[in-house]
């Protein structure tokens, strides 16, 4: 099994909060353009596809499947940074936990999971569904 | 408008350090400017345009220009990380073009290799800054081995690309560093000998990654008035392209570089096509870097990078691409972690004849540089240039 690494604390600005906000709740929210109907990923006030700020948040079912991935095996504590297509079809990036760290496959599919930060903040990470 | 042959390189110089811990960063890039003015045969008076990216010191030109006593008519601070040098080389031949300036200097340096870079092993997380992304990835533990790790793992998975076939990019270069005295990895590899080396991030070995260096190295760029009056071989810009490629609101492919958009546009401007190519510098932080640059600029079909690298073909003399002839990043030089500079460097040599005999390209008409700065796995600024020597 891969170790657990230090959670780490998030930075929040205006335009994230409403995002860390959601994930003390368990929920793991993505931005909707009301003017093209696509989602994008990372969280912003302007959608990048169609430069309209008329723009929802949604909440992801936090399911999808690895787009590719890698181990780490040199850092001092190996782990696995990958990208993940969520169901609703953006890829975001993250780390891969609670799993062997040689059994992770590209198109496996993974599921969101949130961890504490020592500052209180929930961080979602994903991990074989 | 184009800069189809409006603009020459006329002074090439790298710096023959790999480690500099007794220097300031400021008198390295007076280093710098010095050795390239003077393989130009030309003086710091002579110097009206002046360029350089982030790995300057303080604001980039405005406090390098009092250091070095330059009087300046147009400068640059472009910053696109490793490609930023191919991407100033564009820039210079644009301004002088229009009139902006007659001599532009452009220097890279830095000393990560003193500062001790290539022993961390632990990505911070948390970093990025203010960056709009910063929260959503470097709490991950983003790091370049990582993130270049990724694209490898996709390439291999959606085209059959081996780590065998990456080594053999690793290979050619090592072939090439033999004969490169300054060289920082001056021997011989196999393709055993990468895929025996530790793994840094799946799929990449140590020897799939470039080397750290202090140094860097100096470009002049100038009208071509000034360029036939001086001795050396004239090198005659044809064409630049430049481009961002970046994430795409989360629609991530990962399989192709900033290339794709930056070689276009240089071929276009500079009327050639990549068969017409005798010689190609291509940026070379990692081995993968490579195998999706040349699919890019499309000197093999997208996917047959891994057949194309693949028996040696990137070794000169040998193959149907000399690529990278000085060692390239990877064993030669990878001077304040940016290859960009080095990269315009070898190919000016090569385009003037005065490459390592070993290495050199009989009769080399037609050169390509190629820059690929940031990250393959995220955002980076891609840049191409197409040189040729005049007769």
């Amino acid at each position: 099994m891969s170790e657990t690494p230090k959670v780490p604390t998030p930075r929040v600005n205006p335009e994230t909060k409403p995002f860390w906000d959601a994930t003390q709740e368990g929920k793991f929210l993505i931005k909707h353009c009301n003017a093209c109907s696509e989602h994008y990923w990372y969280p912003r006030t302007m959608c990048p596809l169609c430069h309209s700020t008329d723009t929802t948040w949604r909440q992801s079912s936090g399911r999808g499947k690895i787009y590719s991935y890698s181990v780490m095996r040199r850092a001092p504590v190996p782990y696995a940074m990958a990208f993940v297509t969520l169901e609703e079809g953006i890829t975001v990036m993250t780390n891969i936990v609670d799993c062997d760290l040689d059994s992770i496959a590209i198109d496996q599919p993974v599921r969101v999971i949130f961890r504490q930060s020592e500052d209180g903040a929930a961080v979602p990470y994903f991990t074989p569904a | 408008m184009s800069i189809r042959g409006k603009a020459y390189i006329a002074g090439a110089w790298e710096h023959p350090t790999r480690k500099a811990p007794d220097k300031s960063l400021a008198q390295l890039h007076a280093e710098m400017a010095k050795g390239a003015l003077d393989d130009a045969g030309l003086s710091f008076d002579d110097v009206d345009g002046y360029l350089c990216a982030g790995d300057a010191p303080g604001m980039g030109s405005i406090g390098m220009a009092e250091y070095m006593g330059l009087n300046l008519r147009y400068i640059d601070n472009t910053e696109t990380g490793g490609s930023s040098y191919v991407v100033h080389v564009g820039h210079a031949a644009a301004a002088i073009a229009a009139g902006k300036c007659d001599v532009a200097l452009i220097t890279l340096a830095g000393k990560p290799r003193s500062a001790g870079i290539a022993r961390n092993r632990n990505p911070a997380r948390g970093g990025g800054g203010e960056t709009p992304e910063a929260s959503f990835e470097g709490i991950y533990g983003p790091s370049t081995a990582n993130m270049y790790g990724m694209a490898a793992m996709r390439h291999m998975h959606e085209f059959g690309t081996t780590s065998e076939q990456l080594a053999w990019i690793k290979v050619a270069a090592s072939h090439h560093a033999q004969h490169n005295e300054h060289a920082l990895l001056p021997n011989v590899v196999t393709v055993e000998e990468v895929l025996e080396s530790p793994i840094i991030s799946d799929p990449l070995h140590r020897l799939d990654c470039c080397v750290i260096t202090d140094g860097g190295g100096g470009l002049v760029v100038v009208r071509p008035e000034i360029a036939k009056q001086l001795e050396r071989p004239p090198v005659k810009i044809l064409g630049h392209g430049e481009a961002p490629k970046h994430l795409n609101g989360g629609r991530v492919d990962l399989t192709y570089s900033g290339a794709v958009y930056s070689g276009p546009i240089a071929f276009e401007e500079a009327g050639v096509k990549p068969s017409d190519m005798d010689y190609a510098s291509i940026y070379d932080s990692f081995t993968i870097t490579v195998l999706e640059t040349l699919e890019d600029l499309g000197f093999c079909e997208k996917g047959q990078g891994g057949r194309f690298v693949a028996d040696g073909n990137l070794i000169s003399g040998q193959g149907s691409l000399p690529f990278n002839t000085d060692g390239g990043g990877l064993c030669n030089n990878h001077p304040a972690n940016r290859g960009g500079m080095t990269k315009v460097i070898e190919a000016v040599r090569q385009l003037r004849g005065q490459a390592h005999p070993a290495v050199q390209v009989p009769n080399c008409r037609l050169a390509l540089a190629h820059g690929t700065g940031g990250s393959l796995g995220t955002r980076m600024g891609s840049s191409t240039l197409i040189m040729e020597a005049e007769a």
